[in-house]
């Protein structure tokens, strides 16, 4: 076994332990770190396929902002984990079962020996960036699924923003609902006390 | 001699993939880990893309793989918007508790 091998397997272990942890863990507090530790993992699967910048990206975006953003939302909530986690064992025969069929059928279909592909010829010349390849690809032939790709995102922006702004409140307003029907006893309240002597 | 071949990776993806249609099963109360299970499905197809990507010598699987990290990282903002918003009106996440538009 040689040594990218012996890595690929490596990290494979990792996040395959991972992604086990982050469905199965009782906390999404854990599930959302190890989700982390999983994103993390792939990119050093990708770094050993030689796909550097996407090595980077899936850390920079995933664990950078991705996650961050789910471990707020995860602590923001007040989530009742007894009550979503009753019958969570209920549904595991019928989920393994699909599970383990459809490893077995990829597995059969995936691991046979007319699917192999040979590994590339062309071998990167010294001197070439997958960054500067990747980025040369994106402004000539991707350049109009560049531009949407940038469109999406702040699409996503303005939506997220647009669905959790709440409004000022600082402008007073009167409301004429309200003011029609209010009663003397919203106005007025009759206090009884003790009389203060001195 | 064993040596990495692309069979390696594809199972990787495949058996991520399972992983995370388990996850769906077990979680389908639990809007925050169904997320999470997402996330993780389209990274089992990134993979394949990359592993892909490298052994073809085509760039372009990597290209698509950075338009699909960028509609992930959209879809989870507004995801998490939306169940914020959920929070804030019934103030519960309960799969069981969405039943409004039933009627």
């Amino acid at each position: 076994m040689d040594f990218p091998t012996a890595v690929f397997f490596f990290l494979a272990a990792i996040l395959i332990y991972a992604s086990l942890r982050v469905i199965t863990s009782r906390n999404p507090v854990y599930a959302a770190l190890h989700l982390m530790l999983a994103f993390f993992t792939t990119g050093g699967i990708w770094a050993l396929l030689q796909a550097e910048f996407l090595a980077i990206a899936i850390i920079l975006v995933y664990v950078g902002a991705v996650m961050v953003l789910f471990l707020f939302v995860v602590m923001m909530l007040d989530i009742n984990m007894d009550r979503i986690r009753e019958g969570f064992w209920s549904y595991l025969p019928l989920g393994a079962v699909l599970g383990l069929l459809m490893v077995m059928e990829m597995g059969l279909v995936l691991g046979a020996k007319y699917f192999q592909v040979p590994v590339s010829e062309a071998v990167v010349p010294a001197g070439v960036s997958n960054t500067k390849e990747i980025g040369s690809l994106l402004v000539t032939e991707y350049v109009y699924t560049f531009e949407l790709a940038a469109i999406i995102l702040l699409v996503g922006m303005i939506a997220a923003v647009v669905l959790t702004h709440r409004g000022k409140k600082t402008s007073k307003i009167a409301n004429p609902n309200q003011q029609v029907f209010v009663k003397a006893k919203d106005r007025m309240r009759v206090v009884q006390m003790p009389v203060e002597k001195d | 001699m064993l040596t990495l071949s692309l069979s390696h990776f594809l199972i990787l993806g495949a058996i991520l993939f399972a992983i995370s249609v388990v996850g769906i099963f077990l979680n389908r109360k639990n809007l925050l880990v169904l997320l999470m299970a997402i996330e993780l499905m389209l990274l089992a197809v990134n993979m394949n893309f990359v592993a892909f990507s490298h052994f073809l010598g085509d760039l372009s699987g990597q290209v698509f793989v950075f338009f699909i990290l960028a509609v992930a990282a959209a879809e989870s903002a507004i995801g998490l918007a939306i169940l914020i918003v959920l929070f804030r009106n019934l103030k519960s996440i309960h799969v069981d508790d969405l039943g409004g538009l039933k009627g």
